[in-house]
């Protein structure tokens, strides 16, 4: 202000160009200049027409109530369907009187997966020493017992969202370890013990998933001896676990690779032995910078669990299959597949958001 | 410093000496596991009754498959019905990966979108379809969507041309007649003079900076010349139109149900991944680069060709690669819904009858493996090409 009086001052203005509030907002985002207002004109067109009835199938047409076919009005989704055969959907062939030990184990999975996840608990370290060692143990006592005064429960009995998870859990506990033991392998100096490992590797990531799951259900018994009673389950783990090994292996080795060479001479110089080098000084590094492709893994691992219907195991998938076949229930493959489709989502999608929050989290923001 | 003599060190304390005897060891136990292997395989199979060997290959395989590329019968070897699966493994793959990587990039690009509603709705269709297993999308695309459709009687129709029922969907058929191989031929001298043409616009480029209109004269060519070849041939081509005779369609190409589930859900599951790749590789393009070449007075066309899309290239590449050969193993999963690709008639059906577990599933395992090798190691070459020169 040169001087000039207090009269003459000018008024306030509204700023050049809304850029807030809902108007200002819709400004910039939708209709900033003809091209980009006619997209979203039409995706809004598109998504109206196709969410619309999508909603008012599943949400506002279904039915929810009843136990028999009885309860389907016809006119939209029919989730009696599903609720009516939830037990058998969440435990499988599991007999009735014993599912409380899946409870307890489903239990104590949730509470070990959600100490582990949260940054602030105290003592994760020894709780990830459990996960990986005793909560195995724990859950294989539990789940087939024949100890304790608990029943046996053999494996063919197992199903549902429960074996899901088990395969799952076998999967991700096993193919890690073995994982990293195969990137150290193929980085070894050693020429025989690489080839091996290179060897492995590209064998298991070549051929499809499915080709590994039939020759462990058809091929893998005629090598062990014939009197050796080699359950159906544990072939499939075995195959499940030497695939994604070889996957994880190769995300192992990016890690490992990313680590400045700078920091294993250090440690030699300090006159640390190979394992001591690895598994105090590079692994937790490497393994810390892959975590996102660590958990891609554990993603694509859990979605290919539903592969086991194929060989004749009866998981998530299988089981809402199965009850499409019922003769009580034909007709529900939508809701059937839907329902499917939608706890299968749910377990990955929490795992990509998780791993996106870890990679925040660690990102030391360099 | 003179190296501390070697007698101090006790032997087993020597990197050498322990890297020998632990390779030693490894390859005993190798050779031990694999003799124990076969020892067992062979009196299992004894005790089964089968017998080794791949002079299953010429018997006669007596069973029909529902879709095939070339001529096959119930008469026909189980060498044939080898290659009927493969060929279908095949065809599903490229249509797959068209397809997929169509879908992909549109998706990929509308994310980054400035408008938001697409960019959302390209993030919800990446979130909805990579997290949910391809097998459940495959079950559901055939299943629920695709047996869901009418009969052949009341089937959706596309201008009486284009039919869609619950047996497939049902398109006019193409008939060459003769003096066609004229606009083929015209099509593949097309090709080679827009090959040549665009080396040459290369070099005169690199020598005088000048740039020709590549792309334009490439798809004039391609599509002019076998037009005008077509036309001056006098359009030597008829279509066979499909028609309802009875209960079912007669004439035409059917696209069988399980093609189709299977094409959908394998392109739409991969596009969600691809369109992830693309959005990655966008973006791991420095913004200086852009304002760079909006410096130097480069138009934005000419920005996202010659400078975003090149840069942006060397990061997809690798990783599509790995999602077309994804795709192609995939396609195995054909098996759940009846799609006769390798895996559902030779590592199904030809196993169920003949036993031979080994065989099988050796030359299914094989196959695979071949083409994800050779797939890999032609997009090394690619790769290695397009790297940035660095000093």
């Amino acid at each position: 202000m040169q001087g000039t009086g207090a009269d003459t001052l000018v008024a306030a203005r509204p700023a050049p160009d809304s850029r807030h509030g809902v108007v200002g907002w819709m400004r910039t985002r939708l209709f900033n200049g003809p091209l980009n207002s006619l997209i979203s004109l039409v995706t809004l067109a598109l998504l109206v027409w196709g969410l619309t009835p999508l909603v008012q199938w599943a949400l506002i047409d279904a039915d929810w109530l009843g136990d028999s076919r009885e309860a389907c009005s016809g006119e939209g989704a029919c989730w009696v369907f599903i609720s009516a055969r939830f037990e058998t959907i969440v435990y499988g062939f599991y007999p009735a009187a014993e599912r409380y030990r899946v409870d307890i184990t489903l239990a104590l999975m949730a509470a070990t997966i959600a100490w582990l996840a949260i940054p602030r608990m105290p003592a994760r370290r020894w709780v990830v020493v459990f996960a990986l060692i005793g909560f195995p143990v724990i859950a294989w006592l539990l789940l087939v017992g024949g100890v304790f005064d608990l029943p046996y429960v053999p494996t063919r009995r197992w199903g549902g969202l429960m074996l899901t998870l088990t395969v799952a859990t076998v999967g991700i506990v096993g193919s890690l370890p073995l994982g990293v033991i195969l990137a150290l392998g193929r980085r070894s100096k050693m020429p025989l013990v690489r080839s091996l490992c290179i060897v492995f590797i590209e064998f298991w990531r070549g051929v499809p998933l499915i080709t590994v799951l039939f020759m462990a259900s058809v091929m893998l018994p005629l090598f062990v001896p014939s009197e050796v009673e080699f359950n159906k389950l544990l072939r499939a783990l075995i195959g499940i676990m030497f695939f994604w090994s070889a996957y994880m292996a190769e995300v192992v080795r990016g890690g490992l690779q990313a680590i400045p060479k700078g920091q294993e001479e250090a440690a030699k110089a300090l006159g640390l032995s190979y394992w001591r080098r690895m598994g105090l000084i590079i692994l937790p590094q490497a393994l810390k910078l892959v975590i996102p492709g660590i958990v891609n893994t554990f993603i694509a691992l859990f979605k290919d669990t539903s592969l086991v219907l194929i060989i004749g195991l009866f998981d998530l998938l299988a089981i809402i299959r199965a009850g499409l076949t019922d003769t009580d229930w034909l007709g529900f493959a939508t809701e059937g597949y839907v329902f499917a489709a939608l706890m299968f989502w749910v377990f990955c999608f929490s795992m990509s958001r998780y791993s996106q929050y870890m990679e925040r989290r660690l990102h030391r923001g360099h | 410093m003179p190296k501390p003599p070697s007698s101090h060190v006790p032997l087993w304390r020597r990197p050498a000496f322990r890297a020998l005897i632990i390779q030693a060891l490894l390859l005993a136990g190798l050779v031990a596991l694999i003799a124990m292997m076969v020892g067992n395989a062979l009196s299992n199979l004894e005790a089964r009754g089968i017998t080794t060997g791949f002079g299953f290959l010429g018997e006669r395989a007596g069973f029909s498959i529902p879709q095939t590329l070339i001529d096959y019968s119930g008469d026909s070897t189980y060498a044939r019905t080898f290659v009927v699966g493969l060929l279908n493994t095949l065809l599903v793959s490229g249509m797959g990966i068209v397809a997929a990587t169509i879908i992909g990039f549109a998706v990929g690009i509308a994310r980054l979108s400035p408008n938001w509603v697409l960019a959302r709705l390209a993030s919800a269709f990446v979130e909805i379809f990579r997290n949910i297993p391809l097998l459940v999308q495959i079950l559901f695309w055939y299943f629920a969507v695709l047996q869901a459709l009418p009969s052949p009687r009341q089937s959706l129709s596309l201008m009486e041309a284009v039919f869609l029922n619950v047996r497939g969907l049902i398109v006019p058929a193409p008939v060459p007649e003769a003096g066609f191989g004229l606009t083929l031929t015209a099509l593949v001298i097309a090709i080679a003079a827009s090959i040549g043409f665009a080396l040459y616009a290369r070099r005169l480029q690199a020598r005088t900076g000048k740039a020709l209109p590549v792309y334009w004269c490439g798809a004039a060519m391609i599509i002019g010349l076998p037009l005008l070849a077509f036309v001056v041939s006098g359009a030597p081509l008829s279509w066979v139109m499909p028609e309802l005779k009875g209960f079912n369609f007669r004439g035409g190409v059917t696209v069988i149900p399980e093609l189709m589930a299977l094409w959908l859900a394998l392109s739409i599951y991969t596009a969600s991944f691809i369109a992830e790749i693309v959005r990655s590789g966008i973006q791991s393009v420095p913004k200086g680069q852009v304002e760079a070449s909006r410096a130097i007075g480069l138009s934005s066309n000419i920005t996202l060709r010659k400078v975003v899309i090149p840069q942006a290239m060397r990061v997809i590449v690798p990783q599509l690669t790995s999602q077309y050969l994804n795709l192609i193993k995939n396609s195995s999963l054909a098996t759940a819904i009846g799609y006769p690709d390798l895996v559902a008639v030779f590592a199904g059906t030809s196993l169920n009858q003949t036993g031979q577990a080994i065989e099988i599933i050796a030359i299914t395992m094989a196959v695979y493996l071949t083409i994800s090798l050779s797939v890999s190691a032609l997009m090394n070459v690619y790769n290695a090409r397009t790297l940035i020169k660095e000093r």
